[in-house]
C-alpha cells in the first residue's frame, strides 16, 4: 500500500509539473500583451516598453517560467499584472466566493435529487416516477443563466425579497453574504439535480434488481431496511463518482451564473484574466484548478485502494488476478 | 452573442412577468447617497498610469483633479489653478494655483505637488498611457507656493485642456506609487474601499475646498452583464446606470415613470477602418464604393436600436467646428458598384473583418457585410477580444483588411497624421495641416483648421465613417446632475443629488 501511495504520489507531481508547462506554453502562443492593454492606443512605444520591463514581460520565457515555479515552491504566486495586487489575496477572496456557493449548490442539488431518485425507483412506472423524470428532462433542459435571470425577476425585481446579484463580502457578516449566494445556488443546483436524480434513480433500479435484495427481501427485512440499508448504500457508488465530478464543475463552471449574478468568483476572474491577458494570474488559477482535480483523483484512487486491493497490486507491476 | 441572447431573453421575460409599480425603488427625500452601475471594472485606480476608461469614470473629478477640468459641456474649467496667465508668444503659461487645498491625506497642495506629478509623467520610465500630453513642457517652475509657471517649447492650443485629462491630474508625491489601490486626491470624494469584483466605495470630502457635494457616499457597482444591469435598476439595487451595455434593453425603462432614459453623446467616432496597406483597399476609388455601399441610418436602427448620429468624417457633431460631410459619398449602392467598375477591381473580393467585443462592432459588422455584399465585397467576419484586436489590427503586421472601431478620445482627428498608424492613411499635405493646428492658439482660425481637415480625410474616404456613438444612461427618477454627454470618459458627481 505505501510503495502504491508512494508510486501516485511521485504521479501527481509529475501531472502538475507537466500541467504547469501546458499552461505556460499555451498563454505564451495567446496574442496580446498585458502592457498594451493597460496603456490602450495611445501609449507610445517608450512608454510601453517601460511597463513592460516593470512587469518583467521582456524576459526570456525560460526565466519567466523558473520564476514563475520558483515563487510557487516558495509559496509566491506573484503579483497580478493588470489590478498591481498579489495573486494569492485575489484567489482567496475569490475562493470565498466560490466554494461556498459550490457548496451550497452541491448541498441544494443533494437534498434535492436523492430523495427523488430513490422515490422514482421505487415506484416504477407510476405518476411519481415520470413526474421526476419529467423533473430532470426540464432541469437539464433549462440553461442556468436563464433560470437564473428567471429568478432575479421573480425574487429580486418582483418580490423584493432579494438582491439582484452582488456580493457584500464576508465582512458584512454571515447573514448578508449567504442571502446573496442563495439564488445563484439555485440557480445552478437545478441542472445538478436534475443529473443527479437520473443517476439515482438508474443506480437504484439496478441495484433493487440484485440477487442479494431479493435475499434480503426473502430473510423478512422491513422494505425501509432493504431501501436504505442494502439498495441506496450499493447504489452510491455511481452516484458518489459523479457527484465528485460536479462540485469539481461547480467550483469552477460557474461562470455564467457569476456573470448574472454579478459574483467575483473564481471564474469570472479567469475569464477577465484572460481578457485582460493577465497571464499571471490565469496560469495561478490554471495550475490551482488542474492540482485540484488531480488531488481529488489522488484522493480517490487512494480511498479505492485502501477497501480494494487489486488497483495497487497492478500498478506495483503484479498481477491483478 | 450570449449577451445579446441573455439580453433579449431578459426583455422578453420582463414581458412575461407583470412589474409592480412603485416597488423597491423608494428614492427617500433627503437620500445622500448613490449606486452608479458600470459594465466594467476599473483594473486600478491610478489615471496616471493606465488607460482603461473605467479607471477615469470612478476617480475623475470625485477623487482626482487637475490644474484644470473639462465641464459637462466639454468646455475648460478652473481646477486647482485658480485663473492663469498665458504670454504674448503662447510659451509661457503662468497659474495661480488655489490656495488651503489638502489632499485627502491630509497633506496640502502646492506648486511643488504640480512640478512632481508632471515631470513623474514625463519621466524615461513613466508608465503614463498619455505621455504625449506632456511632450510641448519645457521647464516648469515655481517662483513662490501658489504660483507655477511652466514653459513651452512651441505654443500648444490644447494645453490648457490636455492639463484637464484624467492622465494629467494632480497626485501627492507621498502617495503617488499607492494610488492604484488607495488613491489619494484633492476632490470632492475620497476613497472609502473596494470590494474587487464587485464595487468602489467614495465618501464626501469633508475638508473640500469647493462646494461640499449633495451625496455623502456613492458607490461604483461593476455589472458586466446586460441583463444584469437591467435586473439590479429593476430591484433598484443600482440608482443610476450612465452607459447602459446593450441599447435593446432601455425600451422598458423609457415607458416606466419610476425611470428616466437620458440619451447624450460620447466622444466615440465609430469607423469602420480600412488597411491601406493592403490592395485594392490603397485605392482611392475603392474606398468611396465603400462609402456609397454603407447605409448608415440602416445600421444605426439595426445594429444600435436608432441610438447613434451618422458622421461623414472623423469629428464629433456637437464639437463647435463640426461641418456635416455626410452628403460626401451618401448611400447609392448602383454608384459604388460603377466606382467598383471603374476601379477595375474584379467582383466578388474577399476580406477579413476583424471585430471587437463591442456591440456596435459585432452587430454593425453583421449590417456592414450584408452592405458591402451588394457591392461584391464579401466578408468574412472573425471576432476577436481586445487584447487580440490590439495584437493583430492595431500593432504591426496589422493582419486585417477592415475593422469597425469607436475612437473615443476627445478631438482625435490628429490620429490621421499619425507615421503607421494601423489603418496605414498617408498624406504629408495633412500631417503639416495637423502641425500647423497644434501650435494655433486663436480659436478662430483653429476652427477653420478643423474643418479643413475633416474635408481632406472625407474627400479621401480614408475609413468607413458611420456614426457618433451615443451614450445611454438610465437613472432612477429624482436623482439629478449626472452628465448627459460624455465630453470626457467620467462619472462626475459633484452635482449629483435626489429631488
Amino acid at each position: 500500500m505505501l510503495a502504491y501511495a508512494a508510486h501516485r504520489l511521485l504521479q501527481f507531481v509529475g501531472t502538475l509539473v507537466a500541467a504547469s508547462l501546458i499552461v505556460f506554453l499555451a498563454l505564451e502562443v495567446l496574442p496580446g500583451d498585458a502592457a498594451q492593454i493597460l496603456l490602450g492606443t495611445e501609449a507610445n512605444a517608450e512608454t510601453l516598453k517601460a511597463l513592460r520591463e516593470q512587469l518583467g514581460l521582456d524576459r526570456p520565457a525560460v526565466a519567466r517560467y523558473g520564476g514563475w515555479i520558483g515563487g510557487l515552491l516558495t509559496g509566491d504566486l506573484g503579483t497580478s499584472h493588470i489590478y498591481g495586487v498579489p495573486i494569492a489575496d485575489m484567489l482567496a477572496e475569490r475562493i470565498a466566493l466560490s466554494a461556498p456557493l459550490a457548496l451550497l449548490a452541491f448541498a441544494l442539488s443533494t437534498v434535492l435529487a436523492l430523495p427523488l431518485g430513490v422515490f422514482a425507483a421505487t415506484r416504477r412506472g407510476s405518476a411519481g416516477d415520470w413526474a421526476v423524470i419529467g423533473f430532470a428532462q426540464i432541469g437539464l433542459a433549462v440553461p442556468n443563466f436563464w433560470f437564473g435571470i428567471l429568478l432575479i425577476l421573480v425574487f429580486a425585481v418582483q418580490w423584493g425579497l432579494f438582491s439582484s446579484g452582488g456580493f457584500p463580502g464576508w465582512e458584512a457578516g454571515i447573514g448578508p453574504a449567504i442571502k446573496a449566494l442563495i439564488l445563484p445556488a439555485v440557480a445552478l443546483a437545478l441542472s445538478e439535480a436534475a443529473i443527479l436524480a437520473r443517476v439515482a434513480r438508474s443506480a437504484m433500479l439496478e441495484t433493487l434488481g440484485e440477487d442479494y435484495i431479493r435475499t434480503a427481501r426473502a430473510k423478512g427485512l422491513s422494505e425501509r431496511r432493504v431501501l436504505f440499508g442494502h439498495a441506496l448504500r450499493n447504489a452510491m457508488i455511481p452516484v458518489a463518482t459523479i457527484m465528485g465530478l460536479q462540485f469539481a464543475f461547480l467550483v469552477m463552471g460557474a461562470v455564467i451564473v457569476e456573470n448574472v449574478f454579478y459574483l467575483p468568483g473564481l471564474g469570472r476572474l479567469l475569464l477577465q484574466s484572460i481578457f485582460q491577458r493577465d497571464l499571471v494570474v490565469v496560469r495561478d488559477l490554471v495550475l490551482l484548478l488542474s492540482g485540484f482535480v488531480i488531488l481529488v483523483n489522488l484522493l480517490v484512487d487512494l480511498a479505492y485502494a485502501a477497501i480494494d486491493p487489486r488497483p495497487r497490486t497492478a500498478a506495483a507491476g503484479g498481477d491483478a488476478r | 452573442m450570449m449577451n445579446r441572447l441573455r439580453a433579449g431573453l431578459a426583455a422578453a421575460l420582463c414581458l412575461i412577468v407583470p412589474l409592480v409599480a412603485g416597488q423597491g425603488t423608494a428614492s427617500a427625500q433627503g437620500e445622500t447617497s448613490a449606486v452608479i452601475g458600470m459594465t466594467l471594472e476599473p483594473p486600478h485606480l491610478d489615471p496616471t498610469a493606465g488607460a482603461a476608461a473605467a479607471i477615469d469614470e470612478v476617480v475623475y473629478a470625485n477623487v482626482f483633479e487637475g490644474l484644470t477640468r473639462i465641464d459637462a459641456a466639454g468646455a475648460v474649467q478652473p481646477a486647482l489653478a485658480r485663473s492663469w496667465e498665458i504670454s504674448e508668444d503662447g510659451t509661457t503659461y503662468t497659474f495661480a494655483l488655489r490656495r488651503g487645498v489638502t489632499f485627502h491625506d491630509g497633506a496640502d497642495f502646492d506648486a511643488q505637488d504640480v512640478i512632481f506629478t508632471y515631470e513623474r509623467a514625463m519621466a524615461e520610465g513613466s508608465v503614463n498611457a498619455q505621455k504625449q500630453l506632456f511632450s510641448a513642457i519645457e521647464s516648469m517652475s515655481a517662483p513662490d507656493d501658489h504660483t507655477l509657471v511652466i514653459e513651452l517649447t512651441q505654443p500648444q492650443g490644447l494645453f490648457l485642456w490636455n492639463m484637464g485629462w484624467g492622465d494629467a491630474v494632480i497626485v501627492d508625491p507621498a502617495t503617488a506609487e499607492t494610488n492604484k489601490t488607495n488613491p489619494i486626491g484633492t476632490g470632492p470624494f475620497a476613497f472609502d474601499g473596494w470590494t474587487q469584483g464587485d464595487n468602489v466605495r467614495l465618501k464626501r470630502n469633508d475638508a473640500y475646498w469647493g462646494d461640499a457635494p449633495a451625496l455623502e457616499r456613492a458607490t461604483f457597482k461593476f455589472i458586466p452583464d446586460a441583463a444584469a444591469q437591467v435586473a439590479a435598476l429593476l430591484a433598484g439595487d443600482i440608482d443610476a446606470f450612465p452607459n447602459m451595455g446593450a441599447p435593446e434593453t432601455v425600451g422598458q425603462f423609457q415607458a416606466d415613470p419610476r425611470f428616466d432614459v437620458y440619451v447624450g453623446t460620447t466622444e466615440g467616432e465609430t469607423i469602420l477602418s480600412i488597411n491601406h496597406r493592403r490592395a485594392p483597399w490603397s485605392d482611392v476609388r475603392v474606398r468611396r464604393a465603400i462609402q456609397h455601399a454603407i447605409d448608415r441610418q440602416a445600421l444605426i436602427d439595426l445594429a444600435m436600436f436608432g441610438f447613434g448620429t451618422p458622421i461623414g468624417s472623423h469629428f464629433a457633431p456637437h464639437h463647435p467646428a463640426y461641418i456635416d460631410l455626410t452628403g460626401t459619398a451618401p448611400y447609392d449602392p448602383a454608384k459604388a458598384a460603377e466606382l467598383m467598375e471603374a476601379a477595375g477591381v474584379e467582383t466578388p473580393l474577399r476580406a477579413v473583418m476583424k471585430l471587437p467585443p463591442p456591440t456596435y462592432a459585432r452587430r454593425g459588422g453583421e449590417i456592414i457585410a450584408a452592405q458591402l455584399k451588394a457591392v461584391g465585397i464579401e466578408l468574412e467576419l472573425v471576432p476577436v477580444e481586445w487584447g487580440q484586436w490590439l495584437a493583430e489590427v492595431f500593432k504591426a503586421p496589422h493582419d486585417f483588411d477592415f475593422t469597425i472601431v469607436s475612437h473615443t478620445e476627445p478631438l482625435d482627428i490628429g490620429i490621421y497624421a499619425r507615421e503607421d498608424y494601423y489603418f496605414g492613411y498617408e498624406n504629408p499635405s495633412f500631417v503639416a495641416h495637423m502641425a500647423e493646428l497644434e501650435v494655433e492658439a486663436d480659436p478662430v482660425r483653429r476652427a477653420e483648421l478643423l474643418v479643413e481637415a475633416q474635408e481632406m480625410i472625407a474627400d479621401d474616404q480614408v475609413n468607413g465613417f458611420l456614426f457618433q456613438l451615443a451614450k445611454v444612461g438610465v437613472k432612477k427618477a429624482g436623482l439629478e446632475g449626472l452628465w448627459l454627454n460624455a465630453p470626457v470618459q467620467a462619472n462626475d458627481l459633484t452635482a449629483v443629488r435626489w429631488e
